[in-house]
């Protein structure tokens, strides 16, 4: 594990140039836990200061300093992200694996299902969501909502692994070994499966945090949990661009672009890791 | 052609799963969750000034009404699919007493003009490009191509749309950045018309391209290279045709299958980002009208364009789907 990661670091630019973007996002997160402010008061330091030694990235309307401000916001963010994946991922594992394992009518009956998820559109879903829940809409009644959506697209590439694996003699091995489905599946089908569940946890975290973004900046979420998306919320409440309080807008989007492009290059680089043909081609040329 | 039939039924059956499932999830959001729409529109409009206690009952009827909330659950089911089978969702509260299809009716053909606009400039330009540049690996244009490509991929429809708002809204303010097209002009198909219609399509449109190349880009670099290393493209090279007839017609053929797929994958999300970008740009179409609505709390108008949209990109992927036997013989005949 460790000596691979050392191989991609020396290898791979693209992989080592998201782990460094990555860190800086994530040591700027860990930073909000040393905040000197609790991350909802406002006016605790003078409002409108454009960025100078004391104030690094400057403090905007409400009295906030955007540093540490954003230090917060980018952990919830990320938090948030990460939770999506998570429990999607689950989701997308448990049916992927069943449905390439079991094949037959499960299998067209879960994919047809997928196929659904893949193509119906999520945000007039999630707009509806908030519609209807208005205040009681929640951090975490997002994140499941986002979850309970997002899970199809890779569901359908576990599902294509699954079936490959479901031929190789090591499943005919263990079937007659006398393990049991449950078993075949957790024991033996899941470590092939997890490199490429890595790759997408990338990916999905990517869309999560993408799609919370823009529900905060509309202000469908709670905008009193301080995320990238509500921070520019507020910077819109206070028409930040119009007043010149540039810092307030350009720093979170700075951040969470880099947090993007981060990801995306340890997605991108870990799926041509996995591939051995791409790996191959690294290695010769 | 039994083989072909059966494609078409399977993909019409997955149209209407899909329309079940989509409408099914918009009914129990909008209609089970504990939280009801019309003492939310109630005290919303009477939290200005007195109402009498009557007066309240019976505008909590008129919009029960309204909202075809009367009845039971399995009732207001039953005739949820009537108002979906016959596009009638009533009058919106916003822009009362106009019917919530006539409003949908006037926003779709912008976002439809926009949406398919980006992705036939986006999937044709991406498929182009990345094809390129899994053919000539070594030619510096086409990486410089694929870096710029990356980058804006993984960047969120919004957060793009947005800086481009910026810049070319208060950095260097060229380009229209609001609106559909010129407020003063007449709605007429004359040159002044359709010229301020494009000018003002160009900011909407270029941040839903430069987002949407990129994954085509990657998608078709990663098939042709793997492509070009099948011994019937070493055969082709060897029995001497020319390499403009071997990119054209042996390897980006054959890899342009798996893209159609692919953009019939997609749709929804592309949509997603329309939406999103046409509310940046103040864009008169779907998604404009969409957020409004949630603004305004109209019930009807919300629930109504969130079905249409459902429905509409449904549609849209059964399209895809029915064009493609006819670039894969194998759909067709195999």
């Amino acid at each position: 594990m460790w000596r691979v990661l050392r191989d991609l670091l020396r290898t791979n630019r693209a992989f080592a140039a998201g782990v460094v973007l990555l860190g800086i996002v994530i040591t700027v997160a860990l930073l909000s836990f040393v905040s000197p402010y609790p991350p909802n008061d406002a006016y605790v330091v003078p409002p409108d200061v454009p960025p100078c030694w004391a104030y690094p990235l400057g403090t905007n309307s409400r009295g906030q300093d955007v540093f540490w401000q954003l230090s917060v916001a980018i952990r919830n963010t990320l938090l948030f992200g990460v939770t999506v994946a998570f429990i999607s991922r689950c989701l997308s594992l448990v049916i992927g694996l069943i449905a390439g394992y079991t094949g037959g009518a499960i299998d067209r009956l879960l994919m047809s299902i997928n196929d659904t998820f893949i193509v119906i559109p999520l945000f007039p879903i999630l707009v509806m969501l908030y519609f209807v829940l208005r205040d009681h809409m929640s951090w975490l009644l997002l994140a499941l909502a986002m979850a309970g959506l997002g899970w199809a697209y890779d569901a359908r590439l576990i599902r294509s692994v699954a079936m490959s694996l479901r031929t190789r003699e090591f499943t005919e091995t263990a079937i007659f070994s006398g393990m049991t489905t449950r078993q075949v599946l957790v024991q033996e089908h899941l470590p092939y499966v997890l490199p490429i569940v890595f790759s997408t946890t990338m990916n999905n975290i990517n869309w999560s945090i993408g799609l919370e973004v823009t529900l905060s900046v509309l202000g469908f979420t709670d905008i009193n949990t301080p995320t990238i998306g509500v921070m520019l919320y507020w910077a819109n409440q206070h028409t930040a661009m119009v007043a010149g309080i540039w810092w307030w807008i350009a720093f979170p989007v700075v951040l969470v672009v880099t947090t993007f492009i981060g990801l995306f290059l340890l997605a991108v680089s870990m799926n041509e890791f996995i591939d051995p043909r791409s790996r191959l081609d690294r290695v010769q040329g | 052609m039994s083989s072909y039939v059966r494609y078409l039924l399977r993909r019409i059956g997955q149209f209407v799963l899909v329309v079940f499932i989509g409408v099914n999830i918009a009914f129990f959001i909008t209609h089970a969750t504990p939280i009801d729409p019309v003492e939310q529109t109630i005290s919303a409009t009477t939290s200005f000034g007195s109402t009498s206690p009557e007066a309240i009952a019976l505008m909590r009827q008129s919009l029960r009404d309204l909202y075809g909330l009367q009845g039971g659950l399995a009732h207001q089911y039953l005739a949820f699919w009537k108002r979906v089978a016959l596009a009638d969702f009533g009058p919106s509260l916003s822009a009362f007493p106009t019917p919530v299809s006539v409003l949908i009716r006037r926003a779709l053909p912008w976002t439809v003009g926009l949406l398919t606009t980006a992705t036939l400039i986006s999937w044709a330009l991406g498929n182009l490009l990345g094809g390129l540049a899994g053919y000539h690996r070594n030619s510096r244009v086409l990486r410089a191509a694929g870096v710029v490509a990356m980058g804006f991929h993984p960047i969120p429809y919004y957060i793009l749309a947005f800086v481009l708002l910026i810049v070319f809204g208060y950095v260097w303010p060229v380009l229209p950045i609001t609106g559909g097209s010129q407020m003063n002009l007449p709605q007429r198909l004359d040159a002044a018309y359709v010229g301020s219609v494009l000018l003002h399509s160009v900011l909407p449109l270029l941040s839903l391209v430069l987002v949407g190349i990129g994954g085509w880009f990657m998608g078709m670099r990663a098939l042709v290279s793997n492509i070009v290393t099948e011994d019937y493209v070493a055969y082709a090279e060897l029995g001497g045709v020319s390499p403009q007839r071997i990119l054209r017609s042996y390897v980006m053929r054959n890899a342009l299958m798996p893209q159609v797929t692919g953009l019939a994958m997609s749709v929804g999300g592309i949509f997603n980002g329309a939406i999103i970008t046409e509310q940046v740009f103040g864009y008169p179409g779907i998604g404009s009208l969409l957020i409004d609505a949630v603004h305004a709390g109209d019930y009807s108008l919300v629930l109504g364009i969130g079905t249409v949209s459902i429905v509409a990109v449904a549609t849209a992927v059964l399209m895809i789907d029915l064009l493609y036997p006819l670039l894969d013989p194998r759909a067709r005949v195999g």
